[in-house]
């Protein structure tokens, strides 16, 4: 095995194993428990960043998917099914985001233990959900994609339904259900694309390889309906909103930052890659779902009463810029989903992040309730005002990319349709600043309402402060998320319309 | 990379470091702040003198596709200028505020956030690519929501930030639009290549025009004209220093500066000019009319700032880009100045209100004489910096040929009288009559010096017009002489001018000075009669209606905020009664069939018994009949 491979796989197993070994311990070992859990996460970090691999800046087009390291051994051969992993410039930035996200979750919970059960087992499932996304990330064989997708769901359900707040276990069950919904349309339609390719690993089946026009259409429609159920793509979001409120503080900051974008990088990797012509077919559809999701979400934003929940429908217009991007089908859409997926992972995890720590401090979430965070604490008024300002795109923070070359995209399809959608868009952009200035208004504005100190633990400072740094970083250099990504999302492109 | 890149970055860094400074380290922020500011400024003076061409120079940020985005600068001697305005303005204003702020336990963030306001707006002048300028144009704007709110103890603040924010982020919906559009079109978003396409036609016409118009709506907004004024006369909530910083000298001339730069597309597409001198002529007298009946001294003057920004915008509509600048410039010397020294009265008095002023020219004489150079320069009294380039405008509108030139020149001349009257009545009320509140002591002398060194520039800064540099420095370079500067940094050709003269001795001079005299006799005749009273209250039913500014915010509360807040409160019932109600709706029905065959199926001994013998003849029967049809 080479170091690359041997990297690939430490990246799934080490979290694996410290799921395992942390579920194992023996009761008492509490903190212990959550001690290695968080120290495996650390390692799967450090591998997750070790994958990197400089020819993604400047590798030729020659092969649509063209990893930098790959594992490719048979499993189940009669179900097509190989453990077949690899890594790119479309999928690095999202393992690495992943792996420090939940290193941070875990983090965190080394001090702050959600009401509901124990902080062990809660790092033990995020640990178990992090080899399900990464493994969804790496996995280049359709069948295992799938099996890696699954995998994220019932620890999930765990998290929200034991640590989560009042209406815990609807919120769960609604998750689980409605994604599970989305997972059985996934499964005949990678069967539908199996069956009619015989094979199913990505590397050969991107750009359609053997599989008829219909068999593209019919597949292309069942696999986004998945992945639009995951991302979520308007009108079918109504899941995430209860998930994300009712989630603790560290799931949320999991769905939102990284478990949405299995749906996006699914659509972006499988739906264009494998079956461009149903996508070329749908993305009118996908497009205009993904302007009426931006309109809707940040319309739901404005007329929000709940901090969490506030946030939590954010993220449905911000997946609606980065769905706009894929849409368009063009490179300068693929990339502006990237840059977009990758800032909204960083500034709605922060996000969420100081929500849980204002809503820990003040026991409410409600706009109406809370109020003037700034007299007492300042920093802490500070970083919301930060996490605001760069979830509404100011240019020069991380999510400006994104949503502005999402409309440039749009725009340079030309025609009335994506003009059309690139304006109503930007229109979006500005309703975004005005629910997110409104949310600071109530919260960190006017009198004090509650006493919220100011003083941060270790575990939050440490847990936010990469995040904070990372929207910085991101916008005044978006080329460290972009510059790998560049050939792989112009092969993409290059396989809708050749 | 190039000096001229550090020109933002030097503050930027300086903001970095001061947001990260402690509250209580009061002068280790200050230093910070104003060492900033000082370094932005030599080194703009610096680049200045040393400048022989214009030049560009640009490194790869990001690629997306074929679409690059350069942090690139592009300096000229016009660029420069303006850093030098923006520079000198933001150090007056750091060293103003060190004072101005003593007892404010929050001057480290504020300090810092003047700081990241002048690297955004020294982006905007240096930038040389459009995405880059967005940056820069975007981040003063947060800005500007950042230190308008900074009074923790007025309650209107937070509102008159949000309110400042996003109505000049609905124009920057056009802005953004706007700079796609001929990115798109151009093929690249670099400002050099942009003009060259537009100059040399490779754009459709259609799509210049249309970016033009949306570009328009960016500057208005940014530039607080008509219609999306309306946020500048509340930013007054902010502190007088961010008054004078943000709201007067820099930031809202950023909108007419970016015209300057952009100005092919504006002359090639159809009918920009045309548009840009209607909306001047408008928001000039409408700005100066609601000025005469305003009783807050920052206030009259917010108002001023927008009807002298329409003069620079009115000067552009009529192709005297020269001249624009030029009042630019003078503008931001004696808006500073007329800002800070108003900070001053207010400091001495503690209010805003002019009622509560008057006769403070004994108690506060350096701030009284500093004040009357300001609004003599703003009404355009000869020698002071306003009398050149108000006059440069006026010549240039009559000499114009067609109707918008002619409007732009009735309006402005028009509101030549009505300033003369408001500055009149600014200057008696405060100053003179009777001293209802003390008369008034000097600041300290970290908040006197600023005004006083400001007084010079806006005194005598409009004799640099007799200076043979000083049209070509503020004239724009043709953008065909631009396209070789990407040529691996070769020195750009000298620029070609325009003809543009700003200086005119001759009898035309007369006509704004008789203007000027009739609005300062008027004023004074009116005020004559009863020192301490409002000379306000000879405009009779007016007065109302120009206080509340023509009422346009109630227009635009009623045609925009609450038709958007009803929509969204429809949307939100919508989408969780009817999108979410289907899906719960669907898990409830789901649920409530199951409870229904498990009640069919929790039936008692015999009728389940009864069932299975039935089940099993319904089988039995089944199977007869498959196996005799077989």
């Amino acid at each position: 095995m080479s170091a690359g491979q041997v990297l690939l796989l430490a990246t799934l197993a080490l979290p694996a194993a410290g799921a395992l070994l942390v579920a194992l311990l023996p009761r008492r070992v509490e903190r212990g428990g959550r001690i290695a859990g968080t120290v495996a996460a650390g390692l799967a970090f450090a591998t997750s960043v070790a994958l990197y691999d400089g020819r993604g800046w400047v590798v030729g087009i020659d092969a649509p998917v063209q990893p930098w390291h790959r594992i490719q051994v048979d499993w189940v051969p009669w179900l097509h099914l190989q453990f077949h992993l690899g890594v790119d410039g479309i999928s690095y930035p999202l393992v690495v985001l992943t792996t420090l996200l939940t290193l941070l979750c875990c983090l965190y919970t080394l001090r702050h233990v959600p009401e509901g059960g124990r902080g062990r087992t809660l790092v033990a499932l995020l640990l178990a959900v992090e080899v399900g996304i990464v493994g969804t990330f790496l996995a280049l064989d359709l069948v295992l994609f799938f099996v890696f997708f699954e995998v994220v769901l019932l620890p999930m359900y765990a998290v929200i339904a034991g640590w989560g707040g009042q209406r815990r276990r609807h919120a769960a069950r609604k998750f689980v259900l409605y994604t599970l919904l989305g997972s059985v349309l996934l499964l005949v339609g990678v069967f539908v694309v199996v069956a009619g390719a015989g094979t199913a690993d990505i590397t050969a089946l991107t750009g359609g390889g053997p599989l008829s026009r219909t068999t593209q259409l019919v597949a292309f429609t069942l696999l986004a309906l998945a992945f639009a159920v995951k991302a979520p793509l308007w009108p079918l979001h109504t899941w995430l909103p209860d998930a994300h409120t009712e989630a603790p503080t560290v799931g949320s900051v999991i769905l939102a930052g990284v478990l949405l974008k299995m749906g996006t990088y699914g659509l972006i990797r499988i739906g264009v890659g494998v079956t461009p012509q149903g996508a070329a077919w749908a993305a009118p559809v996908v497009g205009v779902l993904a302007v009426a999701a931006i309109i809707v979400g940040a319309l739901v934003c404005l007329a929000q009463t709940e901090l969490k929940r506030l946030i939590a429908y954010s993220s449905v217009g911000h997946m609606g810029f980065v769905l706009l991007g894929i849409a368009t089908l063009s490179a300068v859409g693929i990339q502006a989903a990237l840059i977009g997926n990758i800032a909204h992972g960083v500034i709605t995890g922060l996000l969420f992040f100081l929500a849980g720590a204002i809503k820990d401090r003040a026991h409410t979430g409600e706009l109406a309730r809370l109020g003037g965070l700034r007299e007492h604490a300042p920093v802490l008024a500070g970083l919301l005002g930060f996490g605001a300002i760069a979830s509404l795109g100011l240019p020069g923070l991380a999510g400006f990319w994104g949503e502005m070359f999402a409309v440039v995209a749009a725009v340079q399809r030309s025609g009335a349709l994506w003009v059309t959608l690139g304006v109503v868009a930007a229109t979006g952009a500005a309703l975004t600043a005005a629910y997110f200035l409104r949310m600071l208004r109530r919260v960190s504005h006017g009198p004090a309402a509650v006493a919220v100190t100011d003083r941060l633990t270790r575990p939050e400072l440490v847990a936010w402060s990469p995040l904070a740094l990372l929207a910085l970083v991101i916008g005044v250099l978006p080329v460290l998320v972009l510059g790998m990504a560049y050939d792989p999302a112009s092969a993409l492109a290059g396989v809708v319309s050749p | 990379m190039s000096a001229a890149m550090l020109l933002p970055a030097v503050p930027f860094a300086a903001a970095l470091a001061g947001l990260l400074v402690p509250l209580p380290r009061r002068r280790l922020a200050a230093g910070l702040a104003v060492a900033g500011a000082a370094a932005a400024l030599l080194l703009a003076v610096a680049l200045l003198v040393g400048l022989d061409q214009p030049y560009g120079r640009y490194v790869e940020l990001v690629r997306f596709a074929d679409l690059a985005v350069t942090f690139g600068v592009r300096v000229d001697h016009a660029a420069l200028l303006v850093a030098v305005a923006v520079g000198a303005v933001a150090l007056a204003v750091q060293v103003y505020s060190v004072d101005y702020l003593r007892g404010d336990d929050r001057y480290a963030p504020y300090a810092a956030q003047v700081s990241l306001f002048t690297a955004a707006m020294l982006l905007v002048v240096v930038a040389g690519d459009l995405i880059v300028l967005l940056v820069g144009w975007e981040v003063m704007g947060i800005c500007s929501y950042l230190l308008i709110a900074h009074d923790r103890r007025l309650p209107e603040a937070p509102g008159a930030a949000v309110k400042a924010f996003l109505v000049t982020r609905v124009g920057d919906v056009g802005f953004w639009l706007g700079i796609i559009l001929l990115g798109v079109h151009a093929g690249s978003f670099r400002i050099a290549e942009v003009l060259s396409a537009v100059v040399a036609g490779q754009l459709p016409a259609g799509v210049v025009t249309a970016a033009g118009l949306l570009l328009l709506a960016g500057v208005a907004g940014k530039s607080a004209q008509f219609p999306l004024h309306t946020w500048l006369p509340d930013a007054m909530a902010g502190p007088t220093p961010i008054s004078a910083l943000i709201h007067a000298a820099t930031m809202v001339a950023a909108g007419m500066y970016v015209v300057f730069r952009l100005y092919p597309v504006f002359s090639t597409g159809t009918g920009l000019l045309a548009v840009l001198g209607v909306v001047a002529a408008v928001t000039m007298l409408l700005g100066a009319l609601a000025a005469t009946a305003a009783d807050d001294i920052k206030r009259v003057l917010a108002w001023s700032t927008v009807s002298q920004l329409a003069y620079m915008a009115g000067a552009l509509a009529v192709g005297a880009t020269a001249a624009a600048l030029f009042h630019l410039l003078t503008h931001a010397a004696f808006k500073a100045l007329l800002f800070l020294a108003a900070g001053s009265v207010i400091h001495a008095v503690g209010s805003n209100l002019m009622s509560a002023m008057g006769g403070l020219r004994r108690g506060m004489p350096v701030t009284f004489w500093s004040m009357t150079i300001g609004l003599g320069a703003l009404v355009g009294l000869p020698p002071l910096a306003g009398f050149w380039s108000k006059d440069a405008i006026l010549q240039a509108a009559s000499g114009g040929a067609g109707t918008v030139a002619a409007l732009v020149f009735a309006a402005g001349l028009a509101t030549v009288v009505v300033t003369a009257w408001y500055a009149t009545r600014l200057w008696l009320r405060t100053f003179f009559g009777p001293a209802a509140s003390g008369t008034g002591h000097e600041p300290p002398p970290l908040m006197a010096w600023p005004v006083v060194v400001l007084a010079v520039p806006s005194a005598l800064l409009g004799f640099a017009a007799f200076a043979d540099t000083w049209v070509p420095w503020l004239s724009t370079a043709d953008p065909a002489a631009w396209s070789g500067e990407y040529a691996a940094g070769a020195p750009a050709p000298e620029p070609v001018l325009a003809e543009q003269e700003l200086v005119h001795l001759g009898g035309f001079l007369v006509v704004p000075l008789v203007a000027v005299a009739a609005g300062v006799a008027l004023a004074w005749l009116a005020w004559r009669r009863d020192p301490s009273a409002d000379p306000a209250r000879y405009l009779g039913p007016a007065r109302a209606v120009f206080a509340r500014g023509f009422h346009l915010d109630d227009v635009q509360d009623a045609l925009v905020v609450r038709p958007v807040r009803a929509l969204a409160r429809a949307v939100r019932a919508g989408d969780e009664g009817l999108v979410d109600g289907a899906v719960e709706g669907t898990g409830r029905g789901t649920g409530s069939l199951g409870g229904l065959l498990a009640r069919a199926h929790r039936a008692g001994l015999p009728r389940a018994a009864t069932a299975v013998l039935a089940g099993a003849v319904l089988l039995g029967l089944a199977a007869v009949a498959v196996g005799g049809a077989g």
